[in-house]
């Protein structure tokens, strides 16, 4: 027959992740520095939230590996001709339009302004006291929409990119047209389908605010919103430099 | 039902073990050059491994008969988290034993598959297509004609199905058939190729598989070591037909070669 | 007396929900969702099997008539053989060991009140779901379902004219899997963040139950490698609709060009099997820990060696990723590497080796209680050493010239998967069914049911080895164009009969699995004395799985037979024992 004893635990001082301030000590039980019981603390939160975009970003990786590999073989791999019973190679690289490098610019820019922005709110909770984390933050100051502005620049982005499409069919090379065309529209394609997501994740981050959630969830979303931000933005990076140069 | 679980898990062990040793069912008759090496490492595979089931196997059965509860009378039951010397010694024994089979097999696999054919082989080209084998020689000119994919009619048969291009000089004299005749104790290079998907050429008796890629001209070889005749099969998924796609390879003496070859070019002139 | 340590419970982050919809359909209580995987899994496994079972027929009578069904085609036969595949490796094999148990078990066993993201756990089930739906849905479209078989291996797949079903079916198959990998890798994610962030004070790694681990590599191993499959579906896709030529080179079907030039085949075989491998470690690793699991219980020993079941998992996993290459021997991939895939599937086979070893040496000195749950584990072993033995033959080249796409292929997979696998999921599902409903499972019916599984089993695919030795091809819709298959007849005759019983015996399961969900005898918090975080707590445990309470860990998992304890278990939560452990 099993008796229970509750023993108590208080954990000692923990320093949160975050990287500009320490925030204030947390403990275990029922009751913690939240103010709301049942609910993780913030840091756990964030902690938590990060490990899980950490591995999130896996399965993307190994995608775009894939495909880089499938880029890769493709380009130097010979074919039967039958007619001339010899093997030849097909690859014909495609020029790609200038304006993707405008595209670049404005993506890393985005990735600029929602680094303001993900370190705009994190001073707003470490400012705030301990008990108010909780609450919807005041407003009182004027506070530049760094948001609004990464989700603008992200449309651009799109736009840009639907536009390059449409420059590269003018020019003939639409995905089927040859290989390396089919890559490129694969490649910039899939790129633009996660990057949709890191705007509609912005979106609901926006929403956070606006549907008056506190200061702490909004963190936490804004935070694991700009880590994927800032990761498409490498990701493309590489993308358009394994077109250009891997070709 | 500590006993019952012995003597089912040792019937079972002793019953296939049966058909293994008694070979009711085994490889079918080599007739390659390469069946001595490869069936002798079957064989010596067949020893090692199926000691070790047997072994496991008998091992298993025993102990669950001999350390079942019995209640008041069993011994203290040995506390032990585990013995890592024995750890290691069964680690480096089983990965001498599968790496060293392995690396056993290094010669044989280098002789199908490193090593061209020689050049004094016969040269047959293999062509896979949903659903049947063409056999493609390249005629006194030695040389293969083109082919063209939009000249293909495999309901004309021969060099229709295969899409011979008339236009190249080299295609006059090609022999195309729909079975395969070979000299004995004579290496035979295969140049496998496909039309459609990816079929599989295997000729059990030959020990040969080798899949046809479209793409791909894949050369093999292998040297028949007696006369007869000998089934071939598709042995990759290629489609509704795939159960059917059956030819024949015929080996024969190297006159009886000649002479048919011979006939079949001038049925060329 | 034992006592159990328990703390304020740190966190649970919603109350129990109320209403049907939120209690049963969108639950985010992740024993809810395990329930929910488990029983789309046990719908998914009858109509595989209603599938091979009509392939079984099929084989020994081609030419009968089936009532309702019909004439079976040769075509017909090769969806069979796709749909069976697909839908029992990734709707069965995939789904009830890790979603179905460890969705249920691995937050209880850590000690956490659910996994990291409760909504995200609820969204994967939904998301397999629809691709259960989708796949289905195939047999339904015009051409019906695809005949490339579940490797799906281009350009037969990549063609929409190159057999019937290769139509929408096809593109259907794809799109189902796909929709299941993202609902796969959404799993992985929830599985992996609470392994690594959720487990209770005291619950280090080393101390968690082997189950744990194999779910987390498990998991990891799915993270790994699911992008890559998506990434070859997308691929497929394109070129089956798109016009696009990664697969599919210069082509003629039926004399006619298809438009595509260039392609690869073998480079979908690459991306397939760098996926496909994992996959079936995917499938056997969450049963080598429920393995592991049971034969401590149930021989009241501690597992033998545990760091080395760890490290084996651990090496498996990673090995795992390197071996993908031994089913592309005869692909026309370059021989040397071919060579350096056989001596890297050679060294896979040491870890498996070790959990075998293992595994004898915990019954060794134990006082084994044969108990369902552990017929089943012992059954396992027994499969698990003659599906794997079958391994070396495939692993080596000069042999697999031979085998390769054999019937001796399917009899090794099917005894690790097939059967291994499956006898796992067995094993859990009587072990845990007290934790789950709250009542006994009746022994009787179980010990039917193991020896008519064992046995039959046994009797279906070891008698595939000598088939395929013997030179049976794969994939043949029947044996009666090829004159040497004629002789074999016989050998397939007795294979169909003995799945008959087999499959018969299975009923033996269902009738006891759902009679004593709602009659079994009531089951007590702890019915087979284990020490393992789950038994701690309620039959069947609270909506927060503690109660209000978390467990502080002070012990390993095994601790049975204990020199000098009072009884012959310890608790992991249990203060008195101060173990090494």
């Amino acid at each position: 027959m099993a008796s229970f004893s509750t023993t108590a635990t208080v954990d000692e001082t923990r320093i949160s992740l975050g990287d500009d301030g320490i925030l204030p000590p947390t403990r275990t039980g029922g009751d913690d520095g939240d103010g709301s019981p049942g609910v993780p603390d913030y840091s756990t939160r964030l902690r938590r939230a990060r490990l899980g975009l950490l591995v999130a970003l896996t399965p993307v990786i190994m995608l775009f590996v894939s495909f880089s590999s499938a880029y890769v073989v493709r380009q130097g791999l010979p074919t039967l001709d039958p007619r001339s019973n010899q093997l030849v190679r097909d690859w014909i690289p495609v020029t790609l339009p200038k304006l993707l490098l405008i595209n670049t610019g404005v993506l890393i820019l985005s990735s600029l302004f929602m680094e303001l922005a993900r370190r705009q709110i994190k001073r707003q909770v470490a400012g705030a006291a301990p008990a108010s984390v909780s609450e919807v933050s005041s407003g009182d100051q004027v506070r530049i929409p760094w948001l609004a502005i990464t989700l603008l620049l992200g449309l651009v982005f799109l736009f840009g990119q639907w536009t390059a499409w449409r420059q590269l069919a003018a020019n003939g090379f639409y995905v089927a047209t040859t290989p390396s065309s089919s890559f490129v529209y694969l490649l910039t394609g899939t790129h633009a389908i996660h990057l949709m997501g890191g705007v509609l994740a912005l979106f609901v981050a926006g929403m956070a605010s606006l549907l008056r959630r506190s200061v702490a969830t909004r963190s936490v979303v804004v935070d694991v919103t700009a880590w994927y931000w800032h990761f498409m933005a490498g990701l493309w990076i590489y993308i358009l430099c394994l077109l250009e140069f891997a070709s | 039902m500590g006993l019952i679980l012995l003597v089912v898990i040792w019937l079972i062990t002793f019953i296939s073990t049966y058909f293994f040793i008694a070979k009711t069912w085994w490889l079918p008759v080599g007739a390659s050059a390469s069946t001595a090496g490869i069936d002798h490492h079957f064989t010596t595979t067949f020893i090692l491994m199926g000691i070790v089931f047997v072994a496991a196997q008998v091992a298993l059965g025993y102990l669950v008969w001999n350390y079942r509860d019995r209640g008041s009378s069993s011994s203290k039951v040995a506390y032990s988290h585990g013995n890592t010397t024995l750890e290691v010694v069964w680690t480096l024994l089983t990965t001498v034993l599968f790496v060293g089979l392995n690396l056993a097999t290094y010669n044989l696999w280098a002789a199908e598959r490193f090593d061209p054919a020689g050049a004094n082989a016969v040269r047959v080209e293999v062509t896979g297509m949903q659903f049947a084998w063409y056999f493609r020689y390249p005629g006194p000119d030695g040389k293969f004609g083109a082919t063209n994919p939009e000249l293909e009619d495999a309901s004309a048969g021969g060099e229709a199905a295969l899409g011979l291009d008339p236009k190249d000089p080299a295609s006059k004299d090609d022999v195309v058939t729909g079975t395969m005749v070979v000299p004995v104790n004579r290496e035979v290079e295969v140049i496998l190729r496909a039309h459609d998907v990816i079929h599989s050429f295997f000729i059990p008796q030959m020990r040969f598989k080798q899949d046809a890629v479209p793409g791909l001209a894949i050369h093999m070889h292998f040297t028949a070591i007696q006369t007869g005749e000998f089934e071939i099969l598709c042995a990759e998924l290629c489609g509704l037909g795939h159960y059917k796609m059956h030819g024949m390879l015929k080996v024969v003496s190297p006159d009886e070669y000649d002479k048919w070859l011979a006939a079949r070019e001038a049925e060329k002139q | 007396m034992a006592t159990h340590d328990f703390a304020a419970q740190e966190s649970h982050a919603h109350a129990a929900p109320q209403g049907f919809i939120r209690k049963w359909v969108f639950s985010l209580d992740h024993k809810v969702i395990g329930l929910q995987y488990y029983f789309l899994a046990l719908a998914a496994v009858f109509v595989g099997m209603f599938l091979s079972l009509l392939m079984r027929i099929h084989l020994i009578w081609p030419t009968a008539t089936l009532p309702l069904l019909g004439d079976i085609k040769p075509e017909t036969y090769l969806t069979l053989v796709t749909m069976h595949g697909t839908i029992m490796v990734f709707f069965v094999l995939t789904t009830a060991p890790q979603g179905g148990f460890g969705n249920y078990f691995l937050p209880i066993q850590i000690g956490a009140p659910d996994m990291a993201f409760p909504v995200l756990n609820m969204l994967s089930f939904w998301t397999t779901f629809l691709g259960f739906v989708v796949m289905i849905a195939a047999f339904f479209v015009a051409g019906g379902a695809p005949l490339h078989g579940w490797t799906g291996y281009a350009p037969l797949s990549a063609l929409q004219s190159a057999g019937p079903g290769e139509g929408l079916g096809a593109d259907l198959w794809i799109i189902s899997i796909a929709i299941f990998c993202i609902g796969a890798l959404m799993g992985a994610l929830n599985f992996i963040t609470t392994t690594l962030d959720m487990r209770a004070k005291g619950m280090t790694m080393m101390r968690m139950p082997l189950t744990v681990w194999a779910w987390f590599v498990t998991a990891i191993l799915g993270l790994l490698a699911f992008g890559v499959l998506l990434s070859a579906g997308i691929l497929l896709l394109m070129d089956r609709n798109l016009g696009t030529s990664f697969f599919v080179p210069l082509v003629t079907i039926n004399g006619q060009l298809t438009g595509h030039k260039g392609g690869s085949p073998l480079l979908w075989q690459h991306l397939f099997w760098f996926f496909g491998h994992p996959e079936v470690y995917i499938a056997i690793l969450p049963a080598m820990g429920m393995c592991s699991q049971l034969l401590s219980v149930f021989s009241r020993k501690p597992i033998f060696g545990y760091k080395a079941m760890v490290y084996a998992i651990l090496a498996i996993g990673f090995l795992g990723f390197m071996v993908w290459g031994h089913h592309m021997f005869m692909s026309g991939m370059s021989p040397y590497t071919a060579f350096a895939f056989s001596i890297m599937t050679m060294g896979i086979g040491v870890p498996s080796a070790i959990k075998t070893f293992n595994w004898l040496g915990t019954l060794w000195g134990g006082r084994i209680r044969f108990s369902s749950p552990m017929l089943f584990a012992i059954g396992f072993v027994s499969l698990f050493v003659s599906g794997g033995i079958s391994g070396p033959f495939l692993a080596q080249p000069v042999l697999d010239i031979q085998l390769h796409d054999t019937a001796f292929v399917p009899a090794h997979f099917h005894l690790i998967m097939g059967v291994a696998s499956i006898f796992g999921i067995f094993a859990a599902t009587y072990y845990w069914f007290p934790k789950m409903f709250g009542r006994m499972m009746n022994e009787t019916l179980a010990r039917w049911h193991f020896f008519i599984s064992l046995i039959g089993t046994y009797a279906v695919f070891m008698p595939m080895h000598y088939a395929g030795m013997a030179g049976q091809p794969r994939r043949y819709s029947q044996f009666t164009e090829v004159h040497y298959l004629a002789g074999l007849i016989p050998l397939n005759k007795f294979i169909t009969f003995a799945a008959f019983v087999t499959i018969a015996g299975q009923l033996i399961f269902v009738v006891n699995l759902f009679w004593s969900m709602f009659k079994g005898p009531k089951a007590s918090d702890n019915p087979w004395e284990a020490t393992t975080l789950e038994w701690t707590t309620a039959t069947p445990p609270p909506h927060d799985n503690f109660g209000g309470k978390t467990p502080v860990v002070h012990n390993g998992p095994y601790e049975y037979n204990v020199p000098g304890a009072p009884r012959d278990y310890v608790m992991q939560n249990d203060p008195e024992l101060k173990a090494a452990h």
